[in-house]
């Protein structure tokens, strides 16, 4: 006999550059449709949410205080880590039922579009910052920064990967901190994506991944009085009602919220890319000072 | 009980402080990580082409004045031949290249540069004379981070002209100088190609071999033949590029006088010129300067790649009140500055560029002293080969001082005081260049008041010589014209017409 | 050292600024807080202090820090890093085994290799009896950390007595620390009072005066500070206790020496520097001796001028000595642990 049992993957949350269990002990059982079988992810429970929130806060001092060029560079690292385990991010996706080849088009899509991102980070603030002619004796900048702490709830169905990394890019590339919520039917995809991301030199905690139910996970984020914005994309598992609630509480610290339609999006062109995914997320400093002797 | 165990320690050797100093050994950069070809060809079309006429020159390492390889001297007809495959590339692939793929390969360019940049570095401070923690520390890191900026660029070229269309201009003829020579094809071929146009670079004749290898790096990249072509020779291969017909882009760094020709020569023609040119930046400082910084300043700004640089902070302007104190720490500091050997770590000037520049060095300090100004030098013992000029500056000069007027392009400075701000603004615009200045004061009210003032294309307050991929570098007056350099660097390779 | 033997005038040194008179015991006197009707307080004027740009300074700091020290400057350094060194245990489960232990260190540093002495120990005023037992005979000094030590948060009739002490049992230099909710509330008449009283309570024990740079927030207080400290009759001006992080820098040091250098320039008396804490391996030892090489001049470079306060930097240069040797890198365990 020369078959061999293969070692399945064990997924787990991502939260503060480590891979955690939940520490609620659930699991949700996500099914396989390229073996017909079934994974469990971990459930994650409203502490570890609350954790989540604590670790993108530190990832967000951590990384709004590098550089832009170093952003840029560290970008770039997690395109050419995608490159090279674009066969894991493959094989994420044909269990999510897309096809082989459909999946190898998606793959080469989501790191060419983390290229583009990678392009942006030191760009941002040539293109929208501004030197305003105020009418005194007065030096008056004005300059964008990253907003803080971010929930993403990407779209759930469709290209996963190619919707994660077109929707946690834009928030992250400008020094912000991302809580992803992910797509509930197929939470894999998400966590081989934060394998590379472990891997890529980003600093712990820019990028952390919570998996489990949305109906239960976006109203946790939206609440939290440390997440400064929300980015929730309707899709199959974050109807009109939940995305509405969340707008609500989300007043209750004036959160940035954005809600938009997944459908609306034609993510494989150009037009799913850009300073406009980007804007949204950023907060506009002005700075006076007075010129003379 | 303490005391007993004791009994049986005797003390370790008595130690004196070295009676002749504490002297740093030589820590030369090692060269066995690398080799030179005895000869390099001209890179055309995407292959190495001997040149027409058969004939090559020597380029040599000038601490040591020994040859370090023959180099291609490109003739009119061997640039005609690079400008058409460079009209090729441009026509058949690379303007109709999808700008994210055109990103890509910049980005690996860029990549490729880090991963063989000690090499580069050693290679430039070889053959150009320079420190090796200069080219390791400054030339390599800005030349891969302007790949990497312009890279991120190729894609977003309508974010840089809103509401127009942004299109290349075709092929660019590019010639280049010794002072930074990776770092100087860095700057015209990044933004050039991001753009979408293809090359035809020129090095200087005294420093081509970096320029050399960053083809090697292109072939590497397996960047499409004929995007990027180097021809290498003196001042007629560079005219040949310039007044070439089919080229549709010039740009030229280097002196004035060659700028000014190369002007003169375009006129009438359609080709669209960029011109970065010389300088003679007043450094000025104020008496509530943070004083030890500003020292520090000053003396990077002059003494950084022996004052081979366009924009060094050349002329001091000293308020009168803190013009002792200063020059007292000037002079404390030139004598820590190391000359020497290129490929020492620790030194930090290196031997000038050729036996040409050292001449004309040599020559204005003559007419500083014939003057009647003050000079001040290092007691650094300089090597007995190669070309070496001890660090240096004059008091007691006066605007109309002739070292106060020419650029220089070497380790001299001259000190020059004034009373009040606007007689610093005075003397500081009172030049034809206009390249850089700077300004010390711990009040940063007087900061942006007199960067106003200053005519000059960069202006750095409370340091000095500093450089970003993404920050525009260029002059105004006959320091000539055009950014290089974030988004500004972009507009001199765009055609930017309107929809 | 042709700076140290001309004896530079000390009547500029140590001198009071005759203000601060507040009864003694009282709460007043506790914390220096300035009443209403006390003007005279404000009589003292600190030192004016050119600016310090701290982005410029550092980018100074790390020029030096690249220095080059291969070969027979390496091993010339780190044996001239062992003799500047102040071998420090400041820890209240300090006893008797454990200082002699430390004095064997420093008297000998190690068995096989040729290397010299340390410049001295460093303890607390309980253990200066033992460490002096230790070192009879010797050329190692032993110094003590006094003033209430590491806060200097009490009266300073309890500091000055705590300094007395210390010279009673022996210690030939002493390490006191500024008071810094003083410097930070602007009294700096207080923190040059407290110096100069130490310094003469002191008698002809060495004074350093410990600043706490990573309590005083910016380079321009080390700045003020460091010429307070030399103003009002230090020895040496020391950067850290070694209790409070950040504690020495290199750019703090670079600050310091450069702050010696213009009163030395200026004609004052010749000052010492002792970077305290957070040296911890040879690379970095050698990196501050550049830093005084370049800023001072090699005749800093002086047991008599610069120390190192450490505790673990030992054993990492006598390993990197040993591999200057042997050629292989050393083991830690091949190095006895004091």
């Amino acid at each position: 006999m020369d078959t061999r049992l293969p070692v399945e993957k064990t997924y787990k949350l991502f939260i503060k550059g480590e891979f955690v269990r939940s520490e609620s002990g659930r699991a949700l059982a996500v099914p396989n449709e390229s073996t017909g079988g079934i994974t469990q992810v971990s459930r994650a429970s409203r502490k570890d949410a609350r954790e989540a929130v604590i670790a993108a806060k530190a990832g967000w001092h951590a990384w709004a205080s590098k550089t832009a060029y170093l952003r840029g560079q560290i970008l770039y690292r997690l395109a050419e880590v995608m490159e090279g385990r674009r066969a894991e991010l493959c094989e994420a996706r044909t269990q999510a039922g897309v096809s082989s080849d459909e999946a190898r088009e998606e793959v080469d899509l989501a790191i060419d579009r983390t290229v583009h991102y990678a392009g942006w980070a030191d760009k941002i603030s040539i293109l929208l910052s501004s030197t305003n002619p105020v009418a005194g004796p007065h030096f008056n900048v004005t300059s964008p920064e990253p907003t803080g702490v971010v929930a993403v709830v990407p779209p759930d169905g469709g290209a996963t990967l190619l919707t994660l990394v077109s929707t946690v890019l834009p928030v992250i590339v400008s020094g912000n901190g991302a809580i992803v919520v992910a797509p509930e039917r197929d939470p894999r995809t998400t966590i081989v994506w934060c394998e590379c991301v472990a891997t890529s030199d980003m600093p712990a905690g820019v990028v952390n991944v919570l998996t489990g139910l949305r109906s239960e996970l976006v109203p946790q984020v939206a609440k939290h009085m440390d997440i400064h914005a929300l980015d929730l994309w309707k899709s199959d598992t974050v109807d009109a009602e939940l995305a509405k609630s969340a707008s609500v509480d989300g007043a209750e610290n004036v959160k940035r919220v954005k809600v938009r339609d997944a459908q609306s999006v034609d993510w494989a062109s150009d037009d799913a890319q850009g300073l406009s995914f980007i804007e949204p997320w950023l907060e506009l400093k002005t700075v006076w000072h007075p010129v003379g002797l | 009980m303490a005391s007993k165990e004791l009994a049986t320690v005797t003390q370790g050797t008595a130690l004196r402080p070295p009676k002749h100093g504490w002297q740093y050994a030589p820590s030369p950069e090692g060269t066995d990580h690398f080799k030179l070809k005895p000869r390099y060809e001209l890179f055309i079309g995407g292959k190495w082409v001997e040149p027409q006429s058969g004939k090559y020159f020597k380029t040599i390492n000038p601490a040591t004045e020994t040859v370090i390889a023959e180099v291609a001297e490109a003739s009119a007809e061997d640039v005609d031949r690079a400008v058409r495959a460079a009209r090729a590339a441009y026509d058949t692939v690379w303007s109709r290249m999808r700008a994210s793929e055109r990103a890509k390969y910049i980005y690996r360019i860029a990549r490729r540069i880090q991963e063989r940049s000690r090499e580069l570095a050693v290679v430039e401070s070889l053959d150009g004379g320079k420190p090796i923690k200069e080219s390791r520390d400054v030339d390599l890191p800005l030349a891969a981070a302007h790949f990497f900026h312009y890279a991120g660029w190729a894609d977003k070229l309508a974010y840089a002209i809103p509401g127009r269309r942004a299109r290349p201009l075709g092929v660019a003829g590019q010639v280049i100088p010794w002072n930074f020579p990776l770092l100087m094809a860095a700057w015209k071929l990044a933004p050039a190609l991001a753009c979408g146009n293809t090359v035809v670079l020129k090095p200087a004749e005294t420093t081509p071999l970096t320029a050399l290898l960053l083809a090697e790096i292109l072939e590497e990249c397996e960047l499409p033949p004929g995007v990027v072509n180097i021809v290498t020779g003196a001042g007629v291969t560079g005219g040949a590029v310039v007044n070439h017909p089919d080229v549709n882009k010039v740009a030229f760094t280097g002196s004035t006088g060659v700028g000014k020709r190369i002007q003169r020569d375009l006129a009438g023609s359609n080709k669209k010129l960029t011109l970065e040119l010389g300088g003679k930046a007043a450094n000025i400082v104020f008496a509530d300067a943070a004083i030890d910084q500003a020292v520090e300043g000053i003396i990077n700004g002059i003494y950084f790649n022996q004052g081979h640089v366009c924009c060094a902070g050349s002329r001091l302007l000293v308020e009168e009140s803190a013009h002792d104190t200063l020059v007292r720490k000037l002079t404390r500091r030139i004598e820590n500055l190391r000359v020497g050997d290129p490929l020492d770590k620790n030194t930090d000037v290196g031997a000038i560029n050729s036996r040409m520049q050292l001449e004309k060095i040599q020559e204005l300090v003559a007419a500083g002293v014939s003057e009647g100004c003050m000079i001040h030098q290092s007691h650094a013992q300089l090597p007995s080969k190669g070309f070496f000029f001890a660090p240096t500056f004059f008091t007691g000069v006066s605007q109309s001082h002739r070292i106060a007027q020419e650029e220089i392009f070497g380790p001299v400075l001259s000190v020059i005081t004034f009373r009040t701000p606007e007689e610093a603004v005075e003397k500081a615009n009172n030049t034809h260049y206009g390249l850089s200045a700077g300004i010390w004061t711990d009040k940063a009210a007087k900061v942006f008041w007199m960067a106003k003032r200053m005519r000059a294309g960069v202006v750095w307050a409370n340091t000095f010589n500093k450089f970003d991929a993404t920050s525009p570098f260029g002059g105004f007056k006959e320091s000539g014209f055009g950014r290089e350099g974030g988004r500004a660097g972009l507009m001199p390779y765009l055609n930017a017409e309107g929809v | 050292m042709a700076l140290k033997k001309k004896a530079v005038s000390t009547s500029r040194g140590a001198r009071s600024n005759g203000h601060a008179i507040v009864k003694p015991g009282s709460q007043d006197e506790a914390l220096h807080l300035p009443t209403g009707g006390d003007r005279r307080r404000h009589t003292y004027r600190p030192p004016h202090v050119p600016p310090v740009e701290a982005v410029g300074l550092e980018e100074r700091a790390a020029s030096l820090a690249k220095r080059s020290i291969k070969k027979a400057s390496k091993l010339e350094g780190l044996k001239m890093a062992i003799s500047m060194m102040d071998l420090t245990t400041l820890e209240g489960k300090d006893t008797p085994g454990k200082v002699v232990a430390m004095c064997r260190k420093a008297l000998r540093p190690h068995d096989r290799l040729d290397v010299p002495s340390c410049a001295a120990v460093c303890v607390y005023p309980n253990l200066v009896p033992v460490a002096k037992r230790a070192l009879a005979g010797s050329t190692v000094k032993i110094a003590s950390v006094a003033t209430a030590f590491p806060s200097g948060q009490s009266p300073l009739k309890v500091k000055l007595d705590d300094v007395r002490r210390a010279v009673e049992f022996g210690a030939d230099e002493i390490d006191m620390v500024i008071d810094r909710g003083a410097f930070l509330r602007g009294d700096y008449g207080k923190v040059f009072d407290e110096i100069a009283a130490t310094k003469e309570a002191c008698g002809r024990a060495h004074l350093k005066v410990i600043l706490e740079t990573g309590e005083l927030g910016t380079y321009d207080n080390v700045r003020l500070a460091s010429a307070i400290a030399i103003e009002a009759g230090g020895d040496f001006i020391k950067t850290s206790t070694g209790k409070v992080q950040p504690a020495a820098t290199l750019p703090v040091t670079l600050l310091m020496l450069e702050v010696i250098r213009d009163y030395v320039d200026d004609g004052w008396r010749v000052i010492g520097m002792k970077p305290a804490g957070g040296v911890r391996n040879a690379k970095q030892a050698l990196q501050y001796l550049c830093v005084v090489k370049e800023t001072l001049g090699d005749q800093w470079l002086d047991p008599d001028l610069f120390r190192f306060g450490a505790s673990a930097l030992l054993n990492d240069v006598l390993m990197q000595i040993e591999k200057e040797h042997t050629g292989r890198y050393a083991g830690e365990d091949y190095f006895s642990k004091d």
